[in-house]
């Protein structure tokens, strides 16, 4: 089952694939352009694993681990299938990273990697957007470059883990307005998902609702406004995202928030 | 003065399943002095220009009263008293000027950590063990700090000072703060920003009891106990 989150008709609804279409849970139909997707969860603790791809660490002259590079994005970042990311105007490199977000369903501490994806409840699509410009030294990468507003895309579905039955062997692609520009496979993770939710569980709990992005292949590119970039993993699906201008500080105060 | 008229639940801001609590590192001055020509050669290379910051998943929540398990592989842990600041509303790319406006009170935290030296890569194994981060007892009002920026922390081991903070030692005061992550992060009702915890932080270990205490926010407590779990795998 492909399970999404969308708003609809002034509502927020849970759906199911159907075919082309959208089925709600009230029994209505849509189309993919008729609906607002959201992230088809709202995650609890976001895990990403940095230069977990040997070819990407070499893209990125970085020494490759002896164990995962782990960082943590908050809710913050999250957003749906179609979203807008601002690209600020004053840098240089901002890139996607199209990754395979392994959802955890069942609570997990100390589990050996023989076990470890009787924990996963689903997969998703993950574009994990940086801007390359804000990176420093301390607790890198650093929350600026990698947990900024709208930067970790997740969707379009949730597939349940029962219909991905080899996630290590999944085709990994992103094209930039049509043109590919980053190919490889979930099999070239230097850490899999079983070690990653090994690794993991045997120092902390692991949640239901916890979302880990295992990190992507060589082959980003800086995008800009105006781009639309398209992460897609083979039988998880199809993430659409737009790069659009970031607005200028200041005009944020007038609004009274809630 | 310890204790203020007016405190709420945190559970009473926001919902926990959607919370996010952040912690900021090197934000006392004695931090970066501690460090000193260090930052300037690798892998630091430079003093940091952003906030530090690092994320408190759920997992390491806990809170007054309860007890927090010492991980088998460690043999003390180190304490970090500090100030939270609870958001009240929707902070996003707000002015220092108006930075308060954005918060609903002040709660502290006792930020545990496995001793560790190096701080260039995200410290997830020292930081992200379950409990570590205590937030309690309850939040106190905004109006019942005149100054967050003049706020005495106490940490104790076993009812015995260990530790003596305040808040002017910031080197980036609450409001300045605030602002800076709002530039990049929107921040939401009963997100919790930590301010950063002092330098020389005390240790302790199994069967301690310790404490943070803030003046006008109030006294949170916790024991240190031996971890309860069989070091083999829990369930498959």
């Amino acid at each position: 089952m492909k399970r999404a989150r969308v708003a609809f008709s002034g509502a927020i609804h849970d759906a199911v694939a159907d075919g082309d279409m959208l089925l709600l849970s009230d029994g209505r139909r849509c189309a993919e352009q008729e609906v607002v997707w959201l992230a088809p969860l709202a995650p609890r603790t976001i895990f990403a694993v940095g230069l977990n791809y040997a070819a990407h660490a070499q893209e990125l002259s970085l020494e490759s681990q002896r164990e995962p590079l782990v960082f943590l994005k908050a809710a913050n970042s999250v957003a749906g299938h179609r979203a807008h990311t601002a690209r600020p105007p004053d840098i240089k490199f901002m890139h996607y990273e199209c990754e395979l977000a392994v959802v955890i369903g069942k609570a997990a501490r100390r589990i050996r990697r023989e076990h470890a994806l009787k924990h996963v409840a689903g997969y998703t699509v993950a574009n994990d957007y940086a801007v390359r410009d804000y990176l420093e030294d301390y607790y890198r990468p650093n929350l600026r470059v990698k947990s900024r507003d709208a930067s970790t895309l997740l969707g379009p579905w949730l597939v349940d883990a029962a219909d991905v039955p080899e996630p290590g062997k999944l085709a990994i692609r992103t094209w930039v307005n049509g043109t590919c520009t980053q190919q490889g496979s979930t099999s070239g993770m230097i850490f899999d998902v079983p070690a990653l939710i090994e690794y993991l569980s045997g120092f902390m709990t692991l949640l239901p609702g916890d979302v880990i992005l295992t990190g992507t292949p060589e082959g980003v590119v800086n995008v800009n406004p105006g781009d639309e970039v398209v992460t897609q993993i083979e039988g998880i699906g199809r993430l659409v995202n737009y790069v659009i201008e970031r607005v200028p500080q200041g005009d944020t105060e007038g609004v009274a928030h809630g | 003065m310890i204790g203020a008229a007016m405190h709420m639940p945190l559970s009473s801001l926001g919902s926990a399943s959607g919370r996010t609590v952040i912690g900021t590192l090197l934000n006392f001055k004695g931090s970066l002095d501690r460090y000193g020509s260090q930052l300037r050669s690798a892998p630091y290379n430079a003093p940091p220009r952003a906030p530090v910051l690092y994320i408190r998943p759920e997992s390491t929540w806990s809170t007054d009263g309860q007890g927090i398990a010492v991980p088998r592989d460690v043999q003390s842990v180190e304490l970090g008293a500090t100030l939270g600041l609870v958001i009240g509303r929707t902070a996003s790319r707000v002015s220092a000027r108006r930075a308060l406006e954005y918060v609903a009170g002040y709660v502290i935290a006792n930020d545990l950590c496995v001793p560790h030296e190096n701080i260039f890569r995200p410290a997830i194994k020292e930081r992200c063990r379950d409990g570590f981060c205590s937030i309690g007892p309850a939040v106190a009002d905004r109006a019942a700090v005149d100054d967050p920026d003049a706020l005495g922390i106490r940490a104790y081991v076993n009812g015995e000072l260990c530790q003596q903070s305040s808040t002017r030692d910031l080197v980036r005061p609450v409001s300045r703060l605030l602002a800076d992550v709002t530039e990049f992060m929107t921040l939401h009702v009963g997100d919790v920003l930590l301010v950063g915890v002092p330098d020389r932080a005390p240790r302790a270990g199994i069967g301690d009891r310790i404490a943070a205490e803030i003046d006008c926010v109030g006294r949170l407590e916790n024991r240190l106990i031996a971890d309860p779990h069989s070091p083999a795998e829990l369930s498959s």
